[in-house]
């Protein structure tokens, strides 16, 4: 019979939480940063420049047909051969907003093309700038229609972000493989991180849940 | 001592390819037969079924297929099995995708217009027949799409059976870069050749999905 042994986990539970914290935090950094990288993509999918569209077409594809944790390990081990190195924590970062950021390409595109033509002529009657319509007629408003997708690739990119553990990056999986090489109670840590990973989706979806009753209802606040 | 990496080590990679096939064919058929009962369940009159099955899809779907892939690979000794990385990676890939392809399928089955399912009852057809010869074909339509695209999903996933010691297509090119340290090169063959796997999938399942737009809007 296998004998249990929770005492370990408990014991060094603060290090694990401490994980979840950098979780947390690393997630939120690769979220903002991918977004910004989406809407730069998402322009220039949109914008009819030609090579700038097939070039975005290729960077999304790539990302999203290949696995993530090769993706990590061309970026932590084979750009250092091109001359670009980085630490573990930076290398996990930048692979997380390269991968955020090809799905939230896609996701903001499809928002961008939920708004009607129309209510770009309106704006564009108005004289608004184009960096007007682009922040007031189309994003804030494509906003609503896509936040339910980008609040899920959140959850997806911090179940997803388990995997910088592979190059030591700090993060809850990291924390979780530290403590299994010091005490050998693999099972019971790695079901302890199971259910914190659990917790912290199910916390998040919570959350934005209720923000999207309070904000995102229609007609929202405008 | 580090050598060239050499046709010999592409070949390797490649004969390793088969192994992420492999994986990603049992997980996908396993897949199927945990996928539809966890969809028929989710939609079944049982509330109990029905729990147990949204209970299952929001463990599966809530947690990293990292940690899911540990806990198997650990969780074998707990009950007294071998540590095998294969049975492990085949045990944990099938009851992720019998959680994504649930909630796939749940939802086509409940895209079927439910006319359809209060017809077939005043046939007095059996629940079997039911969903046998009228809601799955209709609800099979609905799902193609998605589930070329969770495929799509899972072949990625099997790479994280490298990390448990199976040696599969990222695995093997981890073994030939510890060899050779040509980490730009193998990486580079790694990922083309996922993208090889992946890509004309994913190119399917954007043609299905467009067509059955434009089938339903019609």
């Amino acid at each position: 019979m296998y004998q249990f042994n929770f005492q370990p986990v408990f014991e060094n539970l603060d290090l694990l939480l401490h994980g979840a914290w950098l979780t947390v935090k690393l997630s939120f950094m690769a979220m903002c940063l991918g977004l910004i990288v989406s809407v730069f993509g998402a322009v220039a999918k949109t914008s009819g420049i030609r090579p700038l569209r097939w070039l975005v077409d290729i960077y999304v594809e790539v990302i999203r047909n290949t696995p993530f944790l090769v993706q990590i390990f061309f970026i932590f081990f084979g750009l250092p051969a091109a001359g670009i190195s980085m630490s573990p924590n930076v290398a996990a970062l930048v692979a997380l907003v390269i991968n955020v950021g090809a799905y939230g390409t896609e996701i903001i595109r499809a928002g961008i093309e939920s708004i009607p033509r129309g209510q770009i002529e309106a704006g564009r009657a108005l004289s608004l700038s184009p960096v007007q319509i682009l922040r007031y007629v189309i994003l804030k408003p494509a906003l609503r229609n896509i936040y339910p997708s980008l609040t899920s690739q959140f959850i997806y990119l911090m179940l997803t972000s388990s995997v910088v553990s592979v190059i030591s990056a700090n993060d809850l999986a990291s924390a979780g493989a530290d403590l299994n090489a010091k005490t050998f109670a693999s099972f019971e840590i790695y079901l302890v991180l199971t259910i914190l990973y659990f917790l912290l989706a199910f916390g998040f979806s919570t959350l934005f849940g209720a923000i999207r009753r309070a904000f995102f209802t229609y007609p929202a606040g405008r | 001592m580090i050598r060239e990496f050499s046709s010999a080590d592409i070949l390797f990679i490649v004969t390793a390819a088969r192994w992420t096939l492999i994986l990603s064919a049992i997980a996908f058929f396993g897949g199927a037969i945990g996928g539809l009962l966890i969809a028929l369940s989710r939609s079944s009159h049982s509330v109990l079924l029905r729990r147990l099955a949204a209970w299952f899809i929001q463990v599966f779907q809530g947690t990293p297929l990292l940690m899911q892939l540990f806990l198997v690979y650990f969780g074998l000794s707990v009950v007294g099995l071998p540590i095998d990385p294969l049975l492990a990676a085949a045990v944990a890939l099938t009851l992720h995708a019998s959680a994504y392809l649930g909630e796939i399928w749940r939802g086509a089955i409940e895209a079927v217009p439910s006319g359809q399912t209060e017809a077939a009852k005043a046939l007095s057809l059996s629940y079997r027949d039911r969903m046998q010869h009228v809601i799955l074909p209709q609800a099979m339509r609905v799902a193609t799409a998605p589930t070329v695209g969770f495929l799509v999903q899972l072949i990625k996933g099997t790479s994280l059976a490298s990390i448990i010691g199976f040696t599969e297509l990222t695995r093997a090119g981890q073994i030939v870069n510890n060899a050779t340290f040509k980490p730009f090169l193998v990486f580079g063959t790694v990922a083309i050749l996922y993208f090889a796997l992946c890509w004309p999938l994913s190119l399917l399942a954007r043609h299905m999905e467009t067509r059955m737009r434009r089938a339903i809007t019609r």
